[in-house]
């Protein structure tokens, strides 16, 4: 508002929010994934799945609590303007999030001829989330444009978050899990993987298509050359994932981990394209970041506190994730 | 003025205030029994860590489990108010965004995190992580609950009374972050809902240990469970009393036409009576069916029997509806009364009796969830005490509302509500399910160990776990 134009505080804001947005992304994404992929027929696989991500998914989910608390915190106006536009896919993601929520503890406290029931709520609140912010993302892609084109976007963009999404979960699985679900997960992830790809590849040239400003930022001038690197790297990971996803299980599990760092590098590699694309908007083309921010002294506020914080938030992330390292085992209260 | 968009935008209002208030009477349901719940469980593990009396670990064990449950929908119905701001308030965050905004932001960063990390330590981890560890995990947990109380309290209490800050433009900007934190309502509410939790909680694991009594549970856990949250009832409720008093004067001090509602005081007069019972009529702004104390209401407020007390019709356009709060009011109080009545004689039964009768114990179980009544109507009072305003004198709550059409609205509150209500169910149901099978399950052992004392004789505690298909 007051503020200089390219003052600081604003950029390091954006960057944390990008970055929880990002965490979030990939933490949540392989559990809400977990839950799209439950077996309808196959009780003990689904016991095993939902282990795996027992003692995570709690955590996973206030990166979006953050993500979402420093959109509000920093960038008041963009939250409105957002969250108004996106009310109702918003509203529809929440009760997935509730749903999937209270299943995971519902599913083995109601009484056991329930318990089928919490697992297909459980599955379809994951569905739920992961259409609605596939959708969302998508909205806010074509800018919350109304045309049938671009809510027809928004729709693939769902479809491809939630393959996105499965992905993850299903390369989760075959880190933490063996036996017959790891092989089952290996074939989930080779197909989610390809639909994956493809709804790269269409984000990719819409985004492109939608706004001068973006063809002009990659394709406007030296800039050019980087796509080449990138291309290279995404088609590398999609194809030696490919090829490792075929082998499974590897003897002694070699590399059972490789899936899931790949799906985390391709959602890096995403997720830098398009801030890439919308910087310095924060609500594309309506609003920049640096109209967005809050005042000065609020924002020093919670750099402070953040800067105090976060690295213990990191600490004992890792400290946890170590307790529970390892192959799945049942958990016993 | 009557023109389409005004329409629109006055329903869109109603129906807004009604989502929110419906969102935050459902979460604040499961918080308020965590916070204590939280130190209650730590209270028992720390029990057995000094006796090695294996009931406490059963206590321990019965009630982490319920605490994991309360704490899942906790945690949901919290994201979905994180929300609420953005989509339902946006002229909210957009005047008071930089007050409001760090303290929500400090709340995340210090506590959910704490919270959810250790949370999966102190539920999953006992064989995990030496027994140290993991009562470190559970002061951690217990220490974020609190800690998110004191933030969104905070919050809360400087959007009753504002202090710290000046309007620029328009837009609130802040003086002093201390005297924004520790705004003067804010110690007040703070202690008092720490003791609401304290006595939810309480009155929750008395009602439930109570049931599993009555169902002929005689296991030694039960009866621990049992003496012990009546006696920190018993000891918690006078304190809650006392603190609500100061909490009344205090609002007196800062929001005086609360108090004239919650009093249903409606002319500026000396000597007020207090209304034990009455039915306040805005339209004629009189009451009827008056049950009075003289002068007790002005000796309360004032300490003074010819004190003063401000009416509403000195606030004109200015004061919350006057029934909700007078009534919210007196449910609160009249609560507070019965868990008095109750712990005490309950205490007296436990401490000189050494038993419970029948007739207490089915008491207790009709009390369970008084906690919850007590608290709803106290934040009630709280909320509809402060309207018109949604931060006294600063922001009235109609000119923060959305502009978003009617027709989402109804559709995003009819699926809360739908959610709400069956999750409100199930998890009524599914506290009751788990004592049932608490009371079945080690019934073989009960008969092996003579459940009472033989504390030599180790009850396999594996038959807790979490997938006992065995038990229904
Ligand atoms: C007095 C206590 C209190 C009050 C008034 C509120 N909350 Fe709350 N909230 C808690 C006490 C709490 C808690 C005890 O800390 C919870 C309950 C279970 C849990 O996980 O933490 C929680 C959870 C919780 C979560 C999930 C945290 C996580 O992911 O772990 C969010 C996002 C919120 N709350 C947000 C809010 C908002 C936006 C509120 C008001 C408008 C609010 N809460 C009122
Ligand atoms: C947890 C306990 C709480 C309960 C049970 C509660 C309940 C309510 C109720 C019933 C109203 C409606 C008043 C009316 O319109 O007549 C209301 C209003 C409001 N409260 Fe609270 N509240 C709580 C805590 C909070 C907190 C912690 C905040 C903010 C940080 C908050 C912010 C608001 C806002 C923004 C409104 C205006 C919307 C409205 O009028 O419905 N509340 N609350
Ligand atoms: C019997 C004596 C009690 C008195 C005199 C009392 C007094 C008060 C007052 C004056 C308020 C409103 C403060 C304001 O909005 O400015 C309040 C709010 C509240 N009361 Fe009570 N109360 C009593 C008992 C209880 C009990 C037994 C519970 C719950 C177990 C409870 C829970 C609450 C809650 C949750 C609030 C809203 C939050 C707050 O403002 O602190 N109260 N109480």
């Amino acid at each position: 508002m007051m503020d200089a134009p390219l003052d600081w505080l604003p950029m390091v804001f954006v960057g944390l929010m990008g970055l929880s947005f990002l965490v979030y992304a990939i933490l949540d994404g392989y559990d809400l994934g977990v839950g799209v992929l439950l077996p309808l027929d196959n009780p003990s696989q689904r016991d095993s799945m939902i282990y795996s991500i027992g003692p995570f998914w709690d955590a996973n989910e206030t990166w979006l609590v953050m993500a979402i608390g420093l959109l509000l915190v920093a960038f008041p106006k963009a939250h409105s303007i957002i969250f108004q536009a996106l009310y109702l896919p918003t509203a529809l993601m929440l009760a997935g999030l509730i749903l999937r929520g209270v299943s995971f503890d519902f599913r083995t406290k109601a009484p056991s001829t329930e318990k089928q029931k919490w697992d297909f709520a459980f599955k379809f609140g994951s569905l739920l989330a992961t259409m609605s912010q596939g959708y969302m993302l998508g909205r806010y892609i074509t800018s919350f444009d109304d045309s049938w084109l671009s809510v027809g976007f928004a729709s693939l963009s769902a479809v491809c978050v939630t393959a996105g999404y499965c992905f993850i979960g299903a390369a989760w699985l075959v880190m933490k899990t063996e036996g017959e679900l790891q092989r089952k997960a290996a074939k989930w992830a080779k197909i989610t993987n390809i639909l994956m790809a493809i709804g790269i590849i269409v984000v990719c040239f819409t985004n492109l298509l939608i706004d001068q400003q973006i063809m002009d930022k990659w394709l406007g001038g030296i800039q050019v050359l980087i796509i080449v690197p990138i291309t290279f790297l995404f088609g590398f990971t999609f194809v030696t994932v490919h090829i490792y996803l075929g082998k499974v299980p590897m003897e002694n599990d070699v590399g059972c981990w490789y899936p899931f760092l790949a799906a985390i590098l391709l959602f890096i590699l995403c997720f830098c394209g398009l801030a890439y694309s919308f910087y310095p908007y924060i609500v594309p083309f309506k609003l920049t970041i640096f109209d967005a921010a809050s005042a000065r002294e609020s924002l020093w506020f919670i750099f402070v506190g953040a800067a105090v914080v976060l690295p213990m938030i990191v600490g004992y992330t890792i400290f946890s994730y170590k307790v529970f390292w390892g192959k799945t085992t049942k958990l016993n209260y | 003025m009557l023109d389409a968009a005004a329409i629109a935008n006055d329903t869109s209002f109603m129906l807004s205030r009604i989502q929110f208030a419906a969102n935050i009477s459902f979460h604040i349901l499961f918080p308020t029994i965590n916070i204590a719940l939280c130190w209650i469980l730590l209270f028992f593990k720390v029990r057995y860590n000094q006796t090695q009396d294996e009931s406490w670990l059963r206590v321990y064990r019965f009630w982490v489990r319920i605490f994991a449950l309360t704490f899942a929908i906790g945690v949901v119905s919290g994201i979905t108010m994180s929300f609420q701001f953005g989509t339902n308030w946006p002229g909210y965050m957009e005047t008071v965004g930089n007050i409001a905004g760090p303290l929500l932001g400090y709340e995340v960063m210090t506590a959910f995190f704490l919270e959810a990390s250790f949370l999966s330590i102190m539920l999953f981890g006992m064989d995990r992580v030496s027994n140290r560890v993991h009562t470190m995990a559970t002061v951690l947990v217990s220490f974020g609950t609190t800690l998110s109380a004191f933030w969104i309290l905070s919050l809360d209490s400087w959007m009753q009374t504002p202090a710290g800050f000046e309007m620029i433009d328009g837009v609130a900007h802040v003086t002093s972050w201390l005297e924004v934190i520790f705004n003067p309502s804010m110690p007040y509410r703070l202690m008092h809902m720490l003791l609401a939790s304290g006595l939810t909680s309480a009155f929750l694991i008395a009602g439930i240990s109570a049931y599993r009594l009555i169902k002929g549970d005689n296991k030694k856990s039960v009866k621990q469970a049992l003496n012990f949250s009546v006696t920190l009832a018993a000891v918690l409720i006078p304190i809650q009393i006392f603190v609500g008093d100061l909490h009344g004067l205090n609002t007196f001090k800062h929001q005086p036409a609360k108090v004239a509602a919650m009093e249903g005081v409606w002319q500026t007069d000396t000597g007020i009576p207090l209304l034990l019972f009455a039915i306040p009529n805005q339209e004629k702004r009189e009451n009827s069916f008056e049950v009075r104390v003289p002068n007790l209401a002005s000796i309360i407020l004032t300490h003074d029997s010819k004190g003063e007390i401000k009416g509403l019709n000195d606030f004109i356009d200015a004061h919350p509806p006057v029934a909700p709060v007078f009534f919210s009011f007196r449910i609160m109080i009249g609560v507070g009364v019965l868990m008095l009545m109750f712990s005490w004689l309950a205490t007296y039964h436990f401490v000189i009796k050494k038993r419970y009768p029948t007739w207490l114990l089915k008491t207790a179980i009709a009390m369970t969830f008084s906690g919850w009544l007590a608290t709803l109507a106290g934040w009630y009072v709280t909320e509809i005490g402060r309207q018109p305003y949604l931060v006294t004198g600063i922001l009235r709550t109609k000119d923060a509302v959305t502009t978003t059409a009617p027709e989402n609205i109804v559709m995003s509150l009819t699926l809360y509500l739908l959610i709400y209500g069956f999750l409100l169910i199930a998890y009524i149901r599914t506290l009751f399910v788990m004592a049932n099978r608490a009371v079945i399950l080690e019934q073989p052992n009960a008969s092996i160990t003579g459940a009472e004392n033989a504390p030599e004789v180790k009850i396999p505690l594996t038959t807790f776990s979490n997938e006992n298909k065995g038990a229904q």
